[in-house]
Order: structure tokens, then C-alpha cells, then sequence
């Protein structure tokens, strides 16, 4: 890859004699980071335009404000002045928390076992458990959703296949179209995040430590909590910010069985930008949204650290 | 963008993961769990109630999406038990759908563009991480990883804004643009494992010998990236496949074919036709992705050490 940076430099000293592609060739030869950066430098090129720049717009959106059709391009807080004001943003933004928290919570306690099982259980055939817990992660995000909208629904899978049981003579309300019906879907969606990084902690439990537990008298149930899970507790940690922090601003799974008490953050940021068409507050909401997620995620990470570093 | 710089790390972490589960396994089957194999004679060593336990986890995976094929072929305009009988009608509806097939052409003209695009960006910068010395390595592959820790809906949102402060006309090119930033981490996660598994004096030789760096890069790089660069074309063009939400807010008069599934959620009649069309995306996106995974984890050799 060097070879063509190395090329254009020749060809550039080419027409005032070679010293100037000579030095540049030299320069590469000797510094080994200078490759490796020229190497990286159309994929962070490509990073940087598609991402820091749009997000630095986005900013920039959100201190400006929508005069109709046109966007007034003075500076104000205006956005974040109503976001305070207005209960209902506030409100439903802690609402999107305290939603994700439980969803990242359930996930976690139903995860745990699975990757243990995985981990010590298995002892063959781990790559075939492994690739069928990943699998279902790749595949499309809304068609598992929308299975879950089929399931739940008034006429769903399970309604009518308790009824036509003789279980039920009439369908249950209460499935879809709730809180409830959001953080379980969550669950099953993020299902597969979790467990890899609880099985990549588990894994690498070093596994005389827990032979030494046991020779010194522990049963396997103090073993587990004074051995097992302390060392698991960074792959916990990892596997609830990967659930936590997507989960924050979903916007399928609210809209598709959420209902309208089901509705998260997301949902009034996408309304924004479409049926509200004020794009600055939209702006202004997702901003909010991520400094709040990093301020949970930074909080959470340094007292874990915090914790771990006490009990150690 | 600092905002969530904390986080990934760990995000990052979780991602090598499959990398690392691979190499883990290498280990995992010598040494692993021997505590309990100490009184195991038979293949699960470990109680039953795990095992219970593991296969009904798999069942809450796959069967909420097993019933989309079940109903497809069930022949009744409602989604309900009892099964009414068998039909193929809805798939020979889906076959004639004009904006169906122009949908999944669209689709299939992203994936195919981001897959391209977003592998040959993963084995740059994976080679680059990989076979040189750099200063601020780890924060760069942080910067790297970082879409994958962003809100789907914030990216959506950030590149609508930028697209439309440039003056940019929503189209297939805003969607594989923004397919392209997501797809970049995972080619790269899957080209470092894959670099990190092979020798690397089987390259130095290749230098000694005389062969240039490109030539080198040809003859010994390409050919032994090979499966990693085959399961980072898969995995890409699966990822932008199945993508929503950033088609959702970038796609202008063309849609792919989230999109269009989205856009038929609406009416309840074509209810069946979208659990067909679901049904074989879904059957699809499994079969490459497995095949993508194998191709991944295999020759990941114990010498691969950490991914990244």
C-alpha cells in the first residue's frame, strides 16, 4: 500500500530533479508510523466526513431555531430552554431511561446464566453455540420486532392460540401496546450483545483459581460468588453499556408495540423531524439525549471501578 | 463526540469478542472447565438444569421469529391460530409486487456498494493496526468503533441534517454512505482477527526476498486475508440488508427494503405478503451470516491472540 504514496511522491519531485521523492521515500522508510498512518487515512478520512462532521452540524442545529420553513440561524438556547420547560420532554426522557435500565436488567439476569453455561458447561461444539447465539443478532432488527407485534398483538399468536385452547374466551388487552411489551422485545433484540461479552469474562477466568477455591474447602457456591463472578464483572459491565446505551434512543420497538404509553425519547425526536418538522429542537433532543447517556455511563463505570478497586 | 468515548471501549471490547471467543475456544477445549470434569464421565458434565435452562434461552431467540415463516405459508389474511392450511399464495404475491423487486434491487445495490466500500476501508485499517508501530493506536480504533455506540437515530439524524445543509438530495448514495460508517468497524474487528492469525514472517520473507510492498501485499496478505475478507463482504452487505433506521431518515424517492416492509405495515391485508417477504429475508440473512461466521472463526488460530 505504501508503494502508491511513495509513487506520487516520485512523480511529484519528478520534474525538479529526485531529491524532493528520494527525501520523501527516505521519510517513509524511516518512520514506520508515517505508513501506517497514510494506510489509515482514507478510512479515518471517510470516519471523520461521515461522522464528526455530521454530528458537529447536529450541534450546531440545536442552538438554532425553525421560523417556519427556514431555519434562523442565530445563536440561542431557546431549544434547550424548552426542553426544560415543557414536563413532558423531561419526563419522557426519564421515562426512556428508567425504561432501558429495567430492559438492560433483565437482559443481563437472563444472559448470565447462558454465557456460563457456555463457558464452563460446554465442552464441545462451543463454536456451534456460540454462532447460534450470534446469528440472530445480525439478522434484521425490524423483522424481530415485528414478530413480536405478531405475537402479542389483540389478534396475535397468543391470544388466538390461547383461545383456540379453550384457555381464553376473550383476547387479553394487556399484551401489546405498553411499557412492558417495549422492554421485552428489547430484551429478546439485545439478547446476543449480552451474552458475548459475559462469556469473553467467563472464558478467561483462569481456571486453577477456581481449582485453588476448591481445595481450599470452598463450596461451589461460595467459589462462584468470591471466585467467578467478581472476575465476570468487567464482561457484565461491557454487555450493560452495549444494551443500555442503543437501547436509550430505539425507535422501532416503542413505535411498533408500544403503543402511546409505550413511547420513548426517540419517537419524539424522529416526530420532529417529520409530522412537528422543528429539526433545531430534534437536535436539541438528541443532544440532551447523549450527554445524559454519557453522564450515566461515566457515573456507572468509575463507581464499578470504584467498587472493584474497594473490594480488591 | 466526546460523549460517548467513555463507553467505547468497552463497546470495543465486546465487539472483538466473537474474535476472541474463537481464539477462547482454542484454549477453552484443553483446558477448560476441568473442575468439573473432575467426576464427568459423560458429554455435558454439568447438571441438567443448565442445560434445560440454555435450550430454552435458544427457544426465546429463535421462536418469536420462527412464527413469520409459520404464518406465511398459513392461508388466512389474519395472523391467528388456529392454522388455517397450507398456501404459497402470498409468496406468489410477493413475486409479483413491482415496487417489491424494486425495492430489494435497491437493496441489493447498497449492500453490494457498502460491502465493497466498507471492507476494503476494514483491511487498510486493519493492516495499518496490525503491521505497524503507531503512536495513539487504541484511541484511533476507539474513534473507529464509535458508530457502533452512537444511537442509530442521532447518526440518522446527524447525516439527514448534514445531507440537507449541504444541499444534498436524499437517494441510494445518502443510504450506503451511512451503511458505509457502520459497516467500517465490523470490516475492521473481522480483518484484525483475521491478520493477527497469520504469521507475519511469512510477509517479512516475502520482503527479504525482493518483492515490494504491493507485491507483497498481493501475493501473500491478500490471499491469506482471504476468508476474513470474504466474511467481512457477507456480514457488511447482511448489515446494510437489514438496516432501518438510518435508511429510514436518508432514503429519499428509492427505498430499500426495510423501508418498503416498513411502509406496508400499515395495511392490514398485505399483512401476509410482508410475513413472506420477512420470512425469506430472515431465512436469507441466517444463511449468510452463519456461513459468514464460520469463514471467520476458522483458521483464527490460537496465535491470534486478543483481536485488537
Amino acid at each position: 500500500m505504501t508503494d502508491q504514496t511513495q509513487t506520487a511522491g516520485n512523480v511529484g519531485s519528478f520534474t525538479e530533479n529526485t531529491s524532493l521523492g528520494f527525501r520523501a521515500r527516505s521519510l517513509f522508510l524511516k518512520h514506520e508510523w508515517l505508513r501506517g498512518y497514510t494506510l489509515l487515512s482514507p478510512t479515518l478520512l471517510v470516519m471523520i466526513c461521515l461522522m464528526c462532521v455530521p454530528i458537529f452540524m447536529l450541534v450546531a442545529y440545536s442552538f438554532w431555531t425553525q421560523n417556519y420553513l427556514d431555519i434562523d440561524k442565530t445563536f440561542t438556547f431557546a431549544n434547550y430552554e424548552a426542553f426544560f420547560q415543557k414536563p413532558i420532554y423531561v419526563a419522557l426522557m426519564m421515562k426512556s431511561i428508567r425504561m432501558s435500565l429495567f430492559c438492560t436488567a433483565v437482559t443481563l439476569l437472563l444472559a448470565y446464566p447462558m454465557a456460563y453455561f457456555i463457558a464452563f458447561k460446554v465442552k464441545t461444539n462451543k463454536l456451534v453455540w456460540l454462532i447460534l447465539i450470534t446469528v440472530p443478532f445480525w439478522t434484521s432488527y425490524l423483522l424481530r420486532v415485528f414478530a413480536w407485534k405478531v405475537i402479542l398483538g389483540f389478534n396475535g399468536v397468543i391470544n388466538s392460540g390461547l383461545i383456540s385452547m379453550g384457555l381464553l374466551d376473550e383476547p387479553l388487552q394487556f399484551l401489546l401496546y405498553n411499557p412492558t411489551a417495549v422492554v421485552l422485545t428489547l430484551a429478546h433484540a439485545w439478547a446476543a450483545f449480552a451474552i458475548l461479552p459475559i462469556y469473553v469474562s467467563l472464558e478467561k477466568i483462569d481456571r486453577s483459581l477456581l481449582e485453588a477455591a476448591t481445595d481450599l474447602g470452598d463450596t461451589p457456591t461460595e467459589r462462584f460468588w468470591r471466585v467467578t463472578w467478581p472476575l465476570s464483572l468487567p464482561g457484565m459491565v461491557a454487555a450493560g453499556l452495549l444494551v443500555f446505551i442503543p437501547t436509550v434512543g430505539d425507535y422501532v420497538t416503542p413505535r411498533l408495540v408500544g403503543g402511546t404509553t409505550g413511547i420513548m425519547i426517540g419517537n419524539i425526536v424522529q416526530s420532529q423531524f417529520g409530522k412537528a418538522n422543528n429539526w433545531p429542537m430534534g437536535a436539541a433532543l438528541s443532544v440532551i439525549s447523549m450527554i445524559l447517556i454519557t453522564i450515566l455511563v461515566v457515573t456507572f463505570i468509575t463507581s464499578t471501578t470504584r467498587a472493584r478497586a474497594k473490594s480488591a | 463526540m466526546t460523549d460517548t468515548t467513555e463507553a467505547t471501549p468497552n463497546k470495543k471490547k465486546a465487539m472483538s469478542m466473537t474474535a476472541e471467543a474463537a481464539a477462547a475456544d482454542e484454549r477453552g477445549s484443553q483446558d477448560a472447565g476441568f473442575v468439573e470434569s473432575k467426576h464427568a464421565g459423560h458429554h455435558w458434565s454439568g447438571e441438567a438444569p443448565m442445560f434445560i435452562y440454555a435450550v430454552w434461552y435458544l427457544a426465546f431467540l429463535y421462536i418469536p421469529v420462527m412464527f413469520l415463516p409459520l404464518f406465511s405459508f398459513n392461508d388466512s389474511i389474519y395472523v391467528a391460530f388456529p392454522l388455517k392450511g397450507f398456501t404459497l399464495q402470498w409468496y406468489g404475491d410477493m413475486v409479483d409486487n413491482p415496487a417489491l423487486l424494486r425495492a430489494l434491487e435497491n437493496s441489493v445495490k447498497v449492500g453490494f456498494g457498502v460491502a465493497m466500500a466498507s471492507t476494503f476501508l476494514g483491511l487498510f485499517a486493519a493492516k495499518a493496526m496490525t503491521r505497524y508501530y503507531m503512536p495513539g493506536k487504541g484511541p484511533i480504533t476507539s474513534f473507529i468503533m464509535l458508530p457502533l455506540v452512537i444511537p442509530g437515530i442521532v447518526l440518522g439524524i446527524a447525516l439527514l441534517v448534514i445531507s440537507n445543509t449541504m444541499g444534498m438530495d436524499l437517494s441510494l448514495w445518502t443510504i450506503a454512505a451511512a451503511h458505509t460508517l457502520i459497516g467500517v468497524p465490523f470490516a475492521m474487528l473481522v480483518m484484525v482477527s483475521r491478520l493477527e492469525g497469520f504469521d507475519k514472517n511469512l510477509e517479512e520473507a516475502s520482503l527479504d526476498l525482493g518483492e515490494g510492498a504491493f507485491q507483497t501485499f498481493m501475493r501473500i496478505t491478500l490471499p491469506l486475508a482471504w476468508p476474513g475478507i470474504l466474511a467481512s463482504v457477507l456480514l457488511t452487505f447482511t448489515i446494510s440488508f437489514d438496516e432501518f433506521i438510518l435508511a429510514f431518515f436518508l432514503a429519499g424517492n428509492e427505498v430499500t427494503l426495510p423501508i418498503y416492509i416498513w411502509s406496508q405495515l400499515r395495511f392490514p391485508n398485505r399483512l401476509p405478503m410482508v410475513l413472506s417477504l420477512g420470512a425469506c429475508v430472515l431465512v436469507f440473512s441466517f444463511f449468510i451470516v452463519t456461513f459468514s461466521e464460520v469463514m471467520r472463526r476458522r483458521g483464527v488460530g490460537p496465535q491470534s491472540g486478543a483481536a485488537i
